[in-house]
């Protein structure tokens, strides 16, 4: 039988190995998306493993909003970073420094 | 232990491996590819969750078409490795620090002594109508409770759509094309110039 807290945990750890991405790669803009895409997995297990042990719907439903709004969020940012590396020819997140004063 | 327990402890520990290696591996191609991996074995823990409907649209949409999306843009662009792996190992140490602090911190929270086996037992061994189906009481609950967010859902896709075809759409100024709006309301006089002159007289 597995409880609701393996789950729990399970989602902290994988959210966890999502900020530590961000961390380590802090440069590299593609895999920087791919950690967000990590969070937002646990944060979605997180949801799903509440609504089956509490046995409501409304867990499932706001997953589908947030894959609807993941989904979204991972195209345009894919699409800032074709017009960035077209324009300066790198991905380095360093570079994008010309806003800076 | 169980073989819901195995199943659970198999594909948990895929999960964090795949995720795991899609942090540290060096090459983006292989991390989008781990990151396929993390997203299927999620949708298995969500199947084993009784949340079918969204486990089989994690597989379509995640695996389908967002990685494809990734997968397209790491492959189009080239990347210096050596640089954007600078500060790799310096970040390493505090990283970690901040992860195993905030796993400790949130199973504290959440650990077995809050939502143990137990506590919640009667909801997850409930049993349910045979004519049970996880899709149909999602779409019941999605087209009448909730169908004005699922509305804004879908302008909110609309938006992403136009947003990333205006964004990456460009007009080269060295490649030749033809303007159809032009070409049809051009007129005769624009390109045809007729000349009175008087015939040549035979020599």
């Amino acid at each position: 039988m597995v409880s609701l807290s393996q789950y729990l945990i399970l989602a902290a750890a994988l959210f966890a190995i999502g900020v530590v991405g961000i961390f380590l790669n802090r440069k590299n803009l593609v895999v920087l998306l791919m950690a967000i895409e990590l969070i937002l997995l646990a944060v979605n297990l997180n949801f799903v493993a509440f609504s089956h042990y509490l046995w409501g719907m409304s867990g499932q439903v706001f997953v589908f909003f947030i894959l609807t709004v993941a989904a979204a969020e991972s195209a345009i940012g894919l699409a800032i970073l074709i017009v960035l590396f077209r324009n300066r020819r790198t991905i380095n997140v360093d570079d994008f420094d010309t806003l800076k004063g | 232990m169980t073989f819901e327990d195995a199943i659970f402890y198999f594909f948990a520990a895929v999960l964090l491996g795949s995720a795991a290696m899609v942090v540290t591996i060096r090459n983006p191609v292989k991390s989008a590819l781990f990151l396929v991996l993390a997203f299927v074995s999620a949708a298995c823990l969500w199947m084993l969750l009784k949340a079918e409907f969204l486990a089989i649209v994690l597989v379509l949409v995640y695996v389908g078409a967002v990685m494809v999306l990734f997968l397209f843009v790491v492959m189009m662009i080239d990347v210096n490795l050596a640089v954007l792996r600078q500060g790799f190992a310096d970040y390493l140490p505090v990283g970690g620090l901040v992860a195993v602090l905030m796993v400790a911190e949130i199973a504290l929270a959440v650990g077995p002594k809050q939502f143990a086996a137990g506590r919640l037992a009667h909801a997850a061994t409930h049993v349910a109508h045979p004519h049970y189906s996880n899709t149909r009481a999602l779409g019941m609950l999605l087209y009448t409770t909730y169908v004005y967010p699922f509305e804004i859902a879908a302008v909110i896709l609309l938006v992403a759509i136009i947003a990333a075809i205006a964004l990456t759409m460009r007009r080269r100024p060295d490649t030749k094309y033809q303007d159809p709006a032009r070409q049809v309301e051009v007129r005769a006089q624009d390109r045809m110039r007729i000349v009175k002159m008087r015939t040549e007289p035979k020599a």
